[in-house]
């Protein structure tokens, strides 16, 4: 499964509704040590409205949002004391 | 026969009597929230619940009252009263005393200011921005049941523009508002206001975002998903809309102030309702009173004195509608 975490800690979430994209990456950074990253790769619209914004207000840290090639975001989010 | 006269007329003025005070009565009753169903001698009881807001025991008296004294049915009107129809109206001295214990009361009817509405604001929902609660509790506190000398007004308050709860529709409506500043020497650039903004009132320029001041409509988005807090709540306060209504001849609100402080919505409410109160003709609500005085005449009698930040132009409304069949 694409949206499983890899080693280096990759959850692909394209395609994936809001909000299991969020639940998901929720339950996946609750699974890190405090202060480890996560990225995240997530489709444009919807998704990047709601998801950054919710890892924001359940306190973790996002450090980086990079375009793709096929216009989805990868977030780098760093997981905070939830 | 010419006996009977005299007997006859002390009968009438009897019925006359009686029928007035059965009228005074059922006036009473219906300002005091008990309203008359299409049942002879039965009663909605509408109770008062100032934001939809209730406490157990409130439910568990409402639930009780409904069992004993209606037949087991509780509706909720479409203003967060709880409603328990079919009572007796024989029954209502026991159903204020069940109230009362529970430090209840009836809502109103009739022409004055009703129960106050709102949604959850800032308190638990995401997307609030203001205390919608607190604010909608103090109004109630203040100002519920004032008689307006013409019809029903009612009163919303919604925590951010998305207005569940139909500020346009209400005599008075007031939205929560927020204008985002931005820290650039705090910003990162990493665009996340831009993708967060529904009204595309951000762009990227270079490294930062900037705001189109006429598409903003101070929802606040940009300020809750800024990583690193560059983009900040400059103010924050209420848009207030005067003149809703809904009904057989519905009426959209128009923006009248905006940014306002708790103590200034408390005040136009009071003013609003005095200007209502003389210049309103019969049972027209306020909304029809603005259309026929022209809105012009009740920004120079209410907004303007009060010193607040009129909104005075059909341009600056334009950010807070779409169009529709309720606009020209």
């Amino acid at each position: 499964m694409s949206s499983e975490i890899s080693e280096t800690n990759l959850l692909d979430l394209r395609g994936v509704l809001c909000p299991m994209n969020w639940v998901r990456t929720k339950l996946a950074l609750e699974e890190l040590p405090e202060g480890d990253t996560l990225d995240v790769i997530l489709d444009d619209g919807e998704p990047m409205r709601n998801v950054p914004r919710s890892a924001k207000g359940e306190g973790h840290r996002i450090l980086q949002v990079q375009e793709q090639k096929d216009g989805a975001y990868r977030l780098t989010i760093r997981s905070g004391s939830t | 026969m010419s006996n009977d006269a005299p007997r006859m007329e002390a009968l009438k003025a009897d019925l006359k009597h009686e029928a007035r005070k059965l009228k005074l009565d059922f006036n009473q009753l219906k300002s005091g929230g008990f309203v008359k169903q299409t049942q002879k001698d039965l009663f909605t009881v509408r109770l008062r619940c100032p934001g939809g807001m209730l406490r157990p025991e409130q439910l568990q008296t409402a639930a009780r009252i409904a069992e004993k004294y209606g037949q087991g049915q509780i509706h909720l009107s479409v203003r967060q009263s709880v409603e328990i129809p079919y009572v007796d109206y024989k029954h209502f001295d026991d159903v204020g005393k069940e109230l009362a214990a529970v430090k209840w009361s009836v809502a109103s009817c009739g022409p004055r200011i009703r129960v106050p509405t709102a949604c959850a604001g800032c308190s638990y929902n995401p997307n609030g921005l203001t205390d919608t609660q607190a604010l909608c509790a103090e109004v109630d506190r203040r100002f519920f049941g004032t008689e307006t000398g013409h019809h029903k007004f009612k009163i919303s308050f919604s925590g951010c523009p998305i207005d569940c709860f139909r500020t346009r529709e209400m005599d008075l409506g007031f939205q929560g508002m927020l204008e985002p500043e931005l820290d650039e020497a705090l910003c990162n650039g990493c665009g996340l206001c831009v993708k967060g903004c529904e009204e595309n009132a951000l762009v990227m320029e270079g490294e930062l975002p900037r705001r189109d001041l006429v598409r903003c409509n101070f929802c606040g988005d940009c300020v809750k998903v800024c990583p690193v807090d560059a983009m900040l709540a400059k103010r924050s306060g209420w848009l207030a809309r005067v003149g809703g209504k809904h009904g057989k001849h519905p009426l959209f609100a128009y923006e009248v102030a905006q940014f306002l402080s708790e103590e200034q919505v408390c005040s136009l409410v009071e003013k609003t309702v005095d200007w209502y109160r003389e210049n309103g003709e019969g049972r027209e609500r306020i909304g029809a009173s603005i259309v026929r005085h022209g809105l012009g005449k009740y920004m120079e009698a209410v907004v303007r004195p009060l010193g607040m930040e009129a909104v005075e132009t059909s341009a600056a409304r334009r950010r807070y509608w779409s169009g529709g069949n309720f606009y020209e």
